[in-house]
């Protein structure tokens, strides 16, 4: 009877300590986007499955990155999830500072993810961070300027096209501008744009010995031709334009083309928003013919910090908001041109998101893109727009730096390739490369 | 004998005194209006100054999407109990810099605000280990003592420069009538720094209410405060300008408010000892 008694009261014990370590609260950094935020607004949906609950801390992109970093190489324990992109999961998954996601159970079809997005969250083919959702770079075009400027876009034109219809479609009286295109200094910002730009005129960052390669003629090619481009077919002050002040300029219709995030479709043809919603149309980024475009690849992941005590809820989680099932929520609650693109090939067989309008050119565009083969000579790195090191974003930051200054006429493109290769250098001598 | 002013002069004076002050003010009163604005009228070229569809609508998204009073609550924990803590730690130090100053005292002082000189960032990562260490991370006890560290040096040149201007013969006096140490500064030296120790609050919870670097690296979900909350609406890949600034104006609204009715005791705190 006392053994019984025992018994009893040990599995009582124990079913309360299961089902109070089953019911746990985590912690998830993200950044502030519309994705975002509509996965915060469907975050019941997840509570109701799987009794955890979920406290939020949202974050503008560059506080976020800081904020993550910190609290990652400390083991500070902060977050239970992050939300980081295709730069550093690669980084922090050969230090050993992420779980891997590899034990996913079948039902989430890992082998659905995309293979360019899948391919730039692992490393050593081990994924680290499940894409949430994933964004290339395209041309967003206005069909009535192009139309006026008697020209008529190709679905894959090349950078000289683009030069050629920007400079038709500019009329600068009536402050109409052919190209819009990113100048502000930072290295998720021109140096994006300008890094997967270069992989067009075949340029790259490095040689096969990491030895910096701005003195090449391809960079200078590439630097002078955006400059010139700028100048003659940009918005004044472009040297200052990022994303959201070339959303804002193309919304009033004061750009005929614009090359940046797949993201932007959706604001772009949103008629609550932008005064030319129904003149929008999209095209391949450019090249110049050798074989690789111009167009980037990004993709915001989730991921688990190692030594995170909540690491069960944490996939659970992870696999509720990167789903099958995640999309048809947001589907059903938000409309499909809501949902979160550029994960999963099976939303590109969803006929409902097929009659999306930019749906079709930003998966053409997200496949165009290999982060393994970004340029077209071989380089020692992973990263189309990025370098996948540790010391990139730094020398990137110096060497945006120096391309702004360029393009604001403060020195000629030739100096800024030569100040950006002397750093480059010194900095990748200091890091021992 | 006074300078006579001339009514034109003052005339001007105003013109241009008020010039400058709504220059130095437009910025707020620009995210202000922006606030009511919807997210086209916000980056509307050119910009719409009072003529637009005033909406509420981007205060209502805030409040559905934050738990605005969280974060206030937490400003005020953070702001106010760093400042007090700080007033608790600074009165007796200014005291004694300012009424028995030893030979090193100058260099003390120096040496307190050349802590101020070093970049915040360079500090992160100890304090931040330490905080780890201690548990303190994401609590509101640990940032009432590192942002009572920050301005302490503020606080106590701010008292030492108002305490010197009390005659010392008072404390004296104070003493020979038999009062303590403690009586002293309770009694005699507090109650006659009222003003300078009220423009010295107050200045020190605006500086602890607008801190946004170790608020913001040093919290999670719970110690968060608002600099955490208008950090969640700034966005480089979307365009939320109006929300952004609902979320602004209702973080700087308690302060602005506080530096309204207040002004008085922090003009005086600010220009105390410029005119001798």
């Amino acid at each position: 009877m006392y053994l019984k008694n025992a018994f009893g009261a040990a599995a009582t014990l124990s079913l309360l300590m299961t089902s109070s370590a089953f019911a746990e609260t985590i912690t998830i950094a993200t950044v502030n986007n519309g994705d975002m935020i509509r996965m915060q607004g469907l975050t019941d949906d997840f509570t109701a499955k799987t009794g955890h609950e979920v406290e939020w801390v949202t974050l503008e992109e560059n506080v976020l990155r800081q904020r993550v970093t910190t609290d990652i190489t400390t083991k500070g324990g902060q977050f239970d999830i992050m939300t980081i992109g295709m730069y550093e999961t690669p980084i922090w998954g050969k230090n050993g500072w992420l779980v891997p996601l590899n034990d996913l159970p079948a039902e989430y079809d890992v082998d659905d993810i995309l293979p360019a997005m899948r391919g730039g969250l692992s490393y050593d083919d081990t994924l680290f961070a499940a894409p949430f959702y994933g964004e290339s770079s395209m041309i967003m075009y206005r069909t009535d300027l192009m139309e006026k400027a008697g020209l008529e876009m190709p679905e894959a034109p090349t950078w000289a096209f683009v030069a050629n219809a920007a400079r038709a479609m500019t009329d600068k009286d009536n402050e109409i501008y052919g190209i819009c295109l990113r100048g502000k200094a930072g290295w998720g910002e021109n140096m994006a744009f300008l890094t997967a730009t270069s992989n067009a005129f075949g340029a790259r960052w490095f040689d096969e010995n990491w030895t910096a390669q701005f003195d090449s003629k391809e960079w200078a090619t590439t630097l002078n031709f955006y400059i010139d481009l700028l100048n003659d077919a940009g918005p004044p002050g472009a040297s200052n334009n990022g994303f959201n002040e070339n959303l804002s300029l193309f919304q009033q219709g004061k750009c005929g083309m614009w090359i940046d995030a797949t993201v932007a479709a959706s604001f772009v043809t949103n008629p609550d928003d932008s005064s030319v919603a129904d003149k929008v149309d999209f095209a391949l980024a450019p090249d110049t013919g050798l074989d690789r475009r111009s167009n980037w690849l990004w993709a915001w992941a989730l991921a688990i910090p190692a030594g995170t005590q909540k690491e069960g809820a944490a996939k659970e989680f992870i696999q509720w908001a990167t789903s099958k099932d995640y999309i048809e929520l947001v589907a059903e609650n938000e409309g499909w041109a809501n949902v979160p693109p550029g994960a999963r090939s099976s939303l590109y067989e969803n006929p409902n998101y097929k009659a999306v309008p930019f749906s079709e050119m930003t998966l053409k565009s997200i496949l165009s893109a290999d982060p393994l083969n970004p340029t077209v000579d071989a380089v020692p790195y992973v990263g189309v727009q990025f370098v996948a090191i540790p010391e990139f974003a730094g020398i990137a930051s110096q060497v945006g730096q120096e391309f702004s200054a360029a393009l604001a006429g403060q020195q000629t493109a030739e100096e800024a390739l030569a100040k950006a290769q002397a750093l480059t250098t010194e900095e990748m001598e200091a890091a021992g490369y | 004998m006074a300078r006579s002013v001339t009514q034109q002069r003052k005339a001007i004076n105003t013109a241009v005194a008020w010039a400058v002050g709504l220059l130095i003010f437009f910025p707020i009163l620009w995210t202000i209006l922006t606030s009511f604005k919807t997210e086209a009228q916000a980056i509307n070229d050119p910009p719409l100054f009072l003529f637009f569809d005033w909406t509420l609508e981007n205060y209502a998204v805030v409040q559905e999407r934050s738990d605005y009073m969280r974060f206030l609550w937490n400003s005020i924990i953070i702001a106010g109990g760093s400042t007090i803590l700080g007033i608790i730690i600074a009165v007796p130090a200014a005291w004694s810099m300012a009424f028995v100053p030893s030979k090193r005292t100058k260099d003390i002082l120096l040496w307190m605000l050349s802590t101020k000189m070093l970049p915040a960032v360079g500090v992160l990562y100890p304090i931040y280990l330490v905080f780890i260490r201690l548990g303190l991370l994401d609590t509101r006890i640990g940032l009432v003592v590192v942002l009572m560290l920050i301005n302490l040096p503020i606080i106590i040149w701010m008292l030492y420069t108002y305490f010197k201007e009390i005659p010392g013969e008072i404390l004296e006096a104070a003493r020979m009538d038999g009062a303590t140490l403690k009586e002293e500064i309770l009694y005699v030296l507090t109650p006659m720094a009222v003003p300078g120790i009220a423009s010295t609050l107050l200045l020190n919870i605006i500086l602890a209410w607008n801190e946004a670097f170790w608020t913001l690296n040093l919290t999670a979900a719970n110690a968060a405060p608002l600099t955490a909350f208008i950090a969640s609406y700034s966005s480089p890949e979307g365009l939320f300008y109006a929300k952004l600034s609902a979320a602004s104006t209702m973080a700087i609204a308690p302060i602005l408010i506080l530096g309204w009715f207040s002004q008085k005791q922090l003009v005086r705190g600010l220009t105390f000892g410029a005119v001798k």
